[in-house]
């Protein structure tokens, strides 16, 4: 107990001056810490972002609304994209990673710790440019501000000629910086897991999460630079006179698509695997039984990686490919849903037969179960092409990718932030407060992401600023924005804990959920050289060894 | 309870893993392939679709010469590399510099082709589709050679200074796969733009 | 709030069956309302020319699969849920350690791939079907060039020039005379979306596209376009005029005429033609021939101004020449800044352009 409080001290910076104490974060090179500036800067902009989704919901919640001008409305949706993308998801997810996979690995750092805060500082610098943008982007004509082009910046609006000003130019910056440091943090991940697991973890015995953040990596490698060099094509076309993209020239508008999706469509996956190693670490440890079938778990993340890589012009279904070019994208998109559903079976199967305890963490993560299972399904009516050409482009697709990045990504870290957050703060949150945020963000999902498939389905496109009433669109919005408001206050409850806990928590001890990884196995929070000794492991669920060493897992697996 | 030894078979002996540098240089190697492959399906797709402006059979020479020299200089760099690890500094010290001189021959080459394309035969990278695909994947790979070239002058500096010992061997090896992956990078421009592309 | 861990997860199966429920009624209600005749409701499930029919049956074939697949796994979710949770008289045991089964994660991935295939087969025949078909001797042709934020379209062989309002002959199956549009863009990206008539096809600068539509039933047919396009996006409306063949070809022939002369709008056509206007705007007959703005002929055989974003009326005719930004902030009409005078004396003038 008084290891305990002295690593909470210390982490809460005990006996060093405030200088002191801001200096070391700022200079810090420890993976826990960087983990940590990771996931706050995250927590930040997703207030920000859903701040920009709400005065897009007030907008849009009667037809002819003028709570905003159509000017501010296509910022507004261009920032909460870009954002929610980049400097959220991005970062809180390369947080945990960042955070957990030298513990889970038994390792004391990153492979390159200068790197990690390298990508740090970088992704930090590209959202404030992004938001710099607000104040700084007047231009030529006097015109600019918050770029205003959609998250996906198709050509040729993105031309110096429809595009005046320097708004885009932020976009384009901004990511290219934060895309730099993406690439640095993938590099990072890969090298860790590849060189530095503890004796005995060969890759078959490694956690979950690690599996995926590897092919997480992996996938950023290969998928951010095509946006980057993409980027670089705008940026020559808009400064140097060059045609990439300039059709009236000879360029392509449908060649961005294909660049900009060969990185989105991966991205997305970049997203969920993350996500995935959640729910495959916390939904063993509350049914009390291990992951049902790790090595199709590892195989059928392996097999997203790649078939995501054969997927992107799903999103291009109604911009004119051929028949073939149509048919050949529907059959990959359909065939990624395999791998990707087996793994709900997984997930049930480990529940199956278990001893389900109901805390905070395994709440979202079933919540996650039946959203994700809708999510994919929605998925399936995207896949089939003709199907796609009404879906695509309206509310409906809208509706279903929220509903994969709140509902799947989004609940899987709310459960993420409450596993671990004894561990990298040494205090338990309110499960009070944790049920509270639960049923209300619940609620709010449903009431705002469920509904919002109907007006797509009644042919309402997305990205419109205000709509015709009498096309039967006016009540389903309505609901959309007050689920908007219940889920604000989901994430205020949220907050609110994380904070009052920090203080008033009780302390939580090395192992409060009784777990398995490696990172249980040392003190909350960690020291700064993560174990005393580096462990030596001989299964997948080293601490299920100690713990039961008349029933050891490597006699099983 | 940091150690996780219990009642256990015997471990397998030796755990070894890939060094730290060489699989981080082997997924910066990636990541930079997948920037040129864009540039290079650009500079495909635009083939012959130049609606003006000169057109490459008319103003492209191949490059044999530099393309030699760039080509060399991964030997030399090798043979750079080998010397280093058998502690034959003299060796190692002229076959770097020997790269050093190739790679800056081929620079200053692609620069006078540059100012050839320019000045006399009018293309820039505004000038057309060919421009504007040109210079940005040749100009890229240019770009590339120049920060491996400022690297193997920092080191070269370095071996001046009697700094850099054969324990260095590895790390020096690390950044030597750069330069190899720079030459590679070059075949598949050269193919493309002078062959293919002509 | 100290519930027990059973009412908790009762809670979540409550919620969970009334989510189904409120799913279905929902779906009923989408696929009930209007059922009756022609509808302003772009549904896309109302459907009304071949290609969004064969869409929509296809949908519901998707519809059922996926239905049956969300009951199935939902149903294990939720017993998982329900049967599996940690008793309060537990004993603190751990449950027995499976670690997986080699027979089951074979049947759920082959059942899946099964599933795919069926899938995939059902919509590569739709594909073809739609995407290649073929172009009977009576189809109407129709060029539309997408503008920020106006649809031009264009009838070469009927020799037809107009704007906003598409208007298509009825097709009857057993004498097809579908329309077949051919998409190019004059500045950025759109999209041509009627969802009661097909799916959507993009407007692409540089990248011509093609759609087709053989409605079924005569009436007016709504969407909008369906790809960020600037500013306006959501005021470049569409509006289908499905005709029968007598009331298309007197549209037709309307079109053809060359614009009307009137001796009293003598002083707003000078106006027209000694302004900006004819920059931008065609009036055929005279000299105005801009074409960077729709086409105004007849301007008045047309319901609406602004690509649908204001009724054709006196009011809002003046309105729109004196300040686009009241009736569509951002859109690429100046405002003309006339004085009341003069302002009158043109709406009259394009009034008369019938």
């Amino acid at each position: 107990m008084a290891s305990e409080i002295i690593a909470i001290n210390e982490f809460a910076g005990g006996g060093q001056s405030v200088g002191e104490w801001l200096h070391g974060w700022v200079t810090t090179v420890d993976h826990k810490r960087l983990g940590i500036l990771y996931i706050l800067f995250s927590v930040f902009f997703l207030v920000i972002g859903g701040i920009e989704a709400t005065i897009m919901r007030i907008q849009l919640m009667v037809p002819h609304n003028h709570f905003v001008s159509p000017e501010v409305f296509n910022r507004m949706f261009t920032m909460h994209g870009t954002t929610m993308i980049f400097f959220v998801a991005m970062p809180v997810l390369f947080g945990f990673g960042t955070y957990l996979i030298p513990l889970m690995i038994g390792a004391r750092d990153m492979a390159f710790p200068r790197l990690n805060a390298l990508s740090f500082w970088l992704t930090a610098f590209g959202g404030l440019l992004l938001y710099f943008s607000f104040i700084g982007g007047n231009g030529l004509y006097g015109a600019g501000n918050a770029p205003d082009v959609g998250w996906f910046a198709y050509a040729p609006l993105t031309s110096r000629a429809f595009s005046v000003g320097h708004s885009t130019d932020f976009w384009t910056l901004a990511l290219l910086i934060s895309g730099i440091g993406s690439i640095g943090t993938a590099v990072n991940f890969i090298t860790t897991i590849i060189t530095m697991r503890c004796p005995g973890m060969t890759l078959g015995k490694m956690p979950l999460l690690a599996w995926m953040n590897l092919v997480t990596a992996g996938m950023v490698i290969l998928a951010v630079s095509p946006l980057t060099a993409a980027q670089i094509m705008l940026c020559f076309d808009r400064y140097l006179g060059a045609h990439f993209f300039d059709t009236q020239a000879g360029g392509s508008a449908v060649l961005w698509m294909h660049f900009f999706w060969i990185f989105g469509h991966p991205e997305v996956y970049i997203l969920i695997l993350p996500s995935f190693a959640f729910a495959s670490e916390i939904i063993p440890v509350f049914s009390r039984k291990p992951i049902f079938g790790y090595p199709i778990m590892v195989a059928a993340t392996v097999m997203i990686g790649f078939i995501s890589m054969s997927v992107w012009a799903h999103h291009m279904f109604a911009i004119g490919m051929s028949s073939y070019g149509n048919t050949f994208f529907t059959i990959t998109s359909m065939l990624i849903s395999i791998p990707t559903g087996i793994k709900i079976f997984n997930w049930i199967g480990t529940m199956w037969g278990g001893k389900i305890r109901f805390k905070a963490p395994m709440l979202f993560c079933v919540a996650f179960l039946f959203q994700f299972l809708i999510a994919g399904l929605t998925g399936i009516m995207l896949a089939a092409s003709p199907f796609n050409w009404q879906l695509t482009g309206s509310y409906f697709v809208v509706a279903h990718f929220h509903y994969v990045i709140v509902g799947a990504i989004l609940f899987t870290l709310f459960g993420a932030f409450y596993y671990w957050y004894p561990k990298m703060t040494g205090r338990m949150y309110n499960e009070t407060l944790a049920r509270w945020h639960f049923w209300l963000f619940v609620i709010g999902f449903h009431l705002t992401f469920d509904f919002m498939h109907i007006p797509g389905l009644l042919g309402m496109p997305r990205r419109i600023y205000t709509y015709e009433p009498g096309r039967g669109w006016e009540f389903w919005n309505l609901l959309v924005t007050i689920g908007t408001f219940v889920q604000g206050i989901a994430v205020l409850i949220f907050v609110g804990n994380l904070l009052w806990s920090m203080f008033r928590g009780p302390v939580a001890g090395n192992d409060p959920w009784d777990a398995w990884t490696l990172e249980w196995s040392t003190t909350s929070p960690p020291p700064d050289y993560n174990f005393a000794t580096i462990p030596v492991v001989e299964s997948r669920r080293p601490l299920w060894d100690l713990k039961h060493p008349e029933d050891p897992d490597w006699k099983y697996e | 309870m940091n150690s996780v030894a219990a009642a256990h078979p015997p471990l397998k002996p030796e755990w070894t893993l890939p060094s730290r540098g060489r699989v981080g240089m082997f997924c910066l190697i990636a990541a930079e392939s997948a920037v040129f492959t864009i540039f290079v399906i650009a500079y495909i797709f635009y083939i012959g679709k130049s609606v003006s402006g000169p057109q490459p059979n008319d103003v492209l020479e191949l490059p044999v010469f530099i393309s030699i020299c760039l080509l060399s200089s991964s030997i030399t760099i090798h043979l750079a590399v080998r010397a280093l690890g058998k502690a034959q500094m003299g060796s190692f010290a002229l076959w770097w510099v020997v790269t050093l001189a190739l790679g800056s021959i081929f620079l200053v080459g692609t620069g006078r082709e540059w100012h050839h394309l320019i000045y006399e035969k009018g293309l820039t990278i505004n000038t057309n589709l060919f421009g504007t695909t040109y210079y940005s994947l040749v100009g890229l790979h240019a770009f590339h050679v120049t920060v491996g070239l400022l690297a193997i002058l920092a080191v070269a500096i370095f071996t001046l200074m009697k700094k850099v010992k054969p324990e260095h061997h590895e790390k020096v090896e690390v950044f030597s796969m750069y330069w190899h992956f720079v030459d590679a990078v070059w075949v598949i421009v050269f193919t493309v733009v002078y062959i293919v592309g002509r | 709030m100290k519930c027990s861990e059973q009412t908790r997860s009762r809670a979540s199966n409550i919620l969970g069956i009334a989510f189904l429920l409120g799913g279905f009624l929902i779906a009923a209600t989408v696929c009930a309302a209007d059922s009756a005749g022609p509808s302003q409701i772009p549904n896309i499930f109302k459907p009304d020319s071949t290609p969004a029919d064969s869409i929509f049956r296809l949908s519901k074939l998707v519809l059922v699969i996926t239905s049956i697949i969300f009951v199935v796994v939902f149903s294990l979710i939720a017993y998982a849920t329900a049967k599996f949770r940690k008793s309060d008289a537990d004993d603190g045991s751990e449950p027995p350690q499976v670690y997986g089964s080699n027979q089951v994660e074979l049947a759920w991935t082959v059942i899946p791939g099964l599933i795919v295939l069926v899938l995939f087969l059902a919509t590569a025949r739709v594909i073809l079907s739609v995407q290649d078909a073929p172009k009977p001797p009576g189809a109407i042709e129709v060029i539309a060039v997408g503008h920020q934020y106006w649809w031009e379209y264009r009838y070469p062989e009927l020799g037809v020039v107009t704007a906003n309002e598409l208007h298509v002959p009825v097709s009857d199956p057993q004498h097809p005379t579908p329309t077949f549009i051919t998409l190019l863009s004059a500045d950025t990206d759109h999209s041509f979306w009627v969802p009661r008539l097909a799916g959507k096809t993009d407007l692409i600068p540089n990248h011509p596209n093609h759609t087709w539509i053989d409605p079924h039933e005569a009436g007016l047919f709504l969407g909008q376009c369906a790809q960020y396009c600037g500013v306006q996006h959501a005021k470049m409306l569409l509006r289908v005029y499905v005709d029968s063949a007598a009331d298309f070809d007197a549209w037709v022939q309307g079109q053809k005429r060359v614009a009307a002369t009137n001796d009293a709008a003598a002083e707003g056509r000078h106006i027209f033609e000694s302004t900006a206007c004819i920059n931008c705007h065609a009036v055929s007959g005279t000299v105005a021939d801009g074409h960077f703005g729709p086409d105004l002929t007849h301007l008045m055989s047309r319901d609406t101004i602004a690509a649908g974003a204001a009724l054709n009326t006196r009011e809002n005719l003046r309105a729109w020449i004196q300040s686009p930004d009241s009736i569509k902030p951002g859109s690429l009409m100046p405002a003309m800044k006339l004085n009341d005078h003069d302002l009158d004396a043109l709406t009259a003038y394009l009034e008369t352009l019938r």
